[in-house]
């Protein structure tokens, strides 16, 4: 595969946390063109740390990071990486600061250098997209969970990305929100990571799966031969299950 | 917890210019302020009243708002006329009524009221975003507008994380009362929020970060003055103008 679609090439990445315990442990990693990766690990090894390390919100003690085919290692070099993209925090709260709706999604496009008619285009846009058509004003701290989540949503993708992060966007998202969710990284043709633990909602928006253990991460291609246990009434007496 | 109740109407006033309602409000506070003429404060008043009338705010509401006050001047009447030195107009033994405290607990009444009910009607007729970005554009750091901005966005994350820890405490049973126990278990709570909130700037922090923020704010309101601004503006003007020349001449006319 020609390197020119390796957007994000990660080597050697070690990370540790003040006070010692080691995250990330020589980790690789290659993200490509086109890639829709489910991330599925346990908590604690270290999943949203990596994200932050590839948005270089932390700093890697160890190895290199490539980005869009640039070797990135200072706060300048991070700037340009964030630019192009769009990281959905686990918490909605951290990233809905303005007022109201419209300016939190246009603080991205503003930042980037649009002017306001552009930038409230944009933003319109991406909220018509989302289905959150009529939401420009709303009060954000006023919004419901799952509107708080998909107006970050909105705000992450008024950037333009070309790459998505997505950390946990299903969590505490009732199931018609997260039908909503499914439907949108569909209907999006972007590169993503998404890290969640809900299989129903992996399985329906990512190609390929990675887990991580031992501040690695691996790719998990195997299907897996496993067992159900379930219950019912009656369940003792003969029966089919379709 | 800021329930907003007075910014979102329709009435003549909301759609004033905020700036002007800023400059206004400030404007007439300083001259009702500063004013001592009796007559001059219930014109005050009236005006306030007129102005509160025109927003036309909910008279319950803006009463709730008046009895926070009305408690705090209460205690006024009751301690001005009785310690504040100078003529007495009645007096049984001990307790002795003064004028000039009587004078004073009034126009400290009508300053207060009047001056309440003006921002009520042109400050309290905007959301608080609004408010920052017309302070903005009046020449406020911008530092301190997004403090304000900030501060007012997250109060509520805060309380609601204050609340959080306050429900995990009583349901283990936790009652305060005025023992060694309570005040530590206050102390953690309030340790567990600065923490809380150290980490919340954090990701917040980042969180800008990564849509692009370089320290610099941009804002979509644009505000444009239309007639009845001007009007408006007049109108404002034309009575500071009038109060302000009427104390004056009170002054004048003692010396």
């Amino acid at each position: 595969m020609e390197s020119s679609r390796h957007l994000i090439k990660l080597r050697n990445i070690s990370y540790q946390y003040p006070g010692g315990k080691t995250v990330l442990d020589q980790l690789d990693f290659t993200l490509t063109q086109g890639d829709r990766i489910g991330l599925v690990a346990p908590n604690g090894s270290g999943k949203t740390t990596l994200l932050h390390v590839i948005m270089g919100l932390l700093k890697a003690s160890s190895g290199t990071i490539e980005i869009f085919g640039k070797e990135r290692r200072h706060e300048n070099d991070f700037a340009e990486v964030r630019r192009r993209i769009g990281l959905l925090f686990q918490d909605a709260d951290d990233q809905l600061f303005s007022p109201t709706v419209i300016e939190d999604v246009a603080f991205g496009p503003l930042n980037l250098g649009k002017s306001k008619q552009e930038a409230l285009a944009i933003s319109r846009h991406t909220l018509d997209f989302l289905g959150l058509t009529g939401f420009e004003n709303r009060i954000t701290y006023k919004l419901s969970g799952g509107e708080k989540r998909l107006v970050s949503l909105a705000a992450v993708l008024a950037m333009q990305p070309r790459v998505l992060l997505l950390d946990e966007p299903s969590n505490a998202l009732d199931s018609a929100m997260k039908a909503r969710l499914i439907r949108i990284l569909q209907k999006l043709e972007l590169t993503y990571i998404l890290i969640s633990h809900e299989f129903d909602l992996l399985s329906q928006t990512a190609d390929q799966f990675h887990t991580m253990a031992n501040g690695k991460i691996f790719k998990d291609e195997h299907e897996q031969v496993h067992t159900h246990q379930h219950a019912h009434i009656v369940g003792k007496q003969p029966h089919k299950h379709l | 917890m800021i329930p907003e109740s007075f910014a979102q109407g329709d009435s003549l006033i909301h759609t004033i210019d905020p700036r002007l309602k800023i400059i206004s409000a400030l404007l007439y506070s300083l001259v009702i302020a500063l004013s001592s003429s009796i007559t001059i404060l219930f014109a005050g008043l009236a005006i306030s009243s007129g102005l509160v009338l025109a927003a036309r705010l909910p008279i319950i509401e803006v009463l709730k708002r008046l009895s926070v006050l009305i408690g705090f001047l209460v205690l006024i009447w009751l301690l001005m006329p009785l310690t504040y030195p100078g003529e007495t107009i009645r007096g049984f033994s001990i307790i002795k009524l003064s004028l000039p405290g009587l004078i004073l607990a009034l126009q400290i009444s009508l300053k207060s009221t009047a001056i309440l009910l003006a921002m009520m009607a042109l400050t309290a007729t905007m959301p608080l975003g609004t408010l920052g970005h017309a302070l903005r554009k009046l020449g406020l750091p911008i530092k301190l507008v997004y403090l304000l901005m900030i501060t007012y966005r997250y109060l509520f994350v805060f309380e609601q994380a204050y609340q959080r820890l306050l429900r995990a405490a009583r349901v283990r049973g936790f009652t305060p009362g005025t023992n060694l126990h309570s005040y530590r278990t206050y102390a953690y709570l309030i340790g567990m929020l600065v923490v809380q909130a150290w980490s919340r700037a954090n990701r917040v922090s980042n969180a800008m970060k990564c849509r692009g923020f370089n320290g610099k704010f941009y804002s979509l309101l644009d505000f444009q003055p239309n007639p009845k601004d001007w009007y408006f503006g007049l109108l404002m003007s034309f009575i500071i103008v009038t109060l302000a020349t009427m104390e004056l001449w009170n002054h004048l006319d003692i010396s």
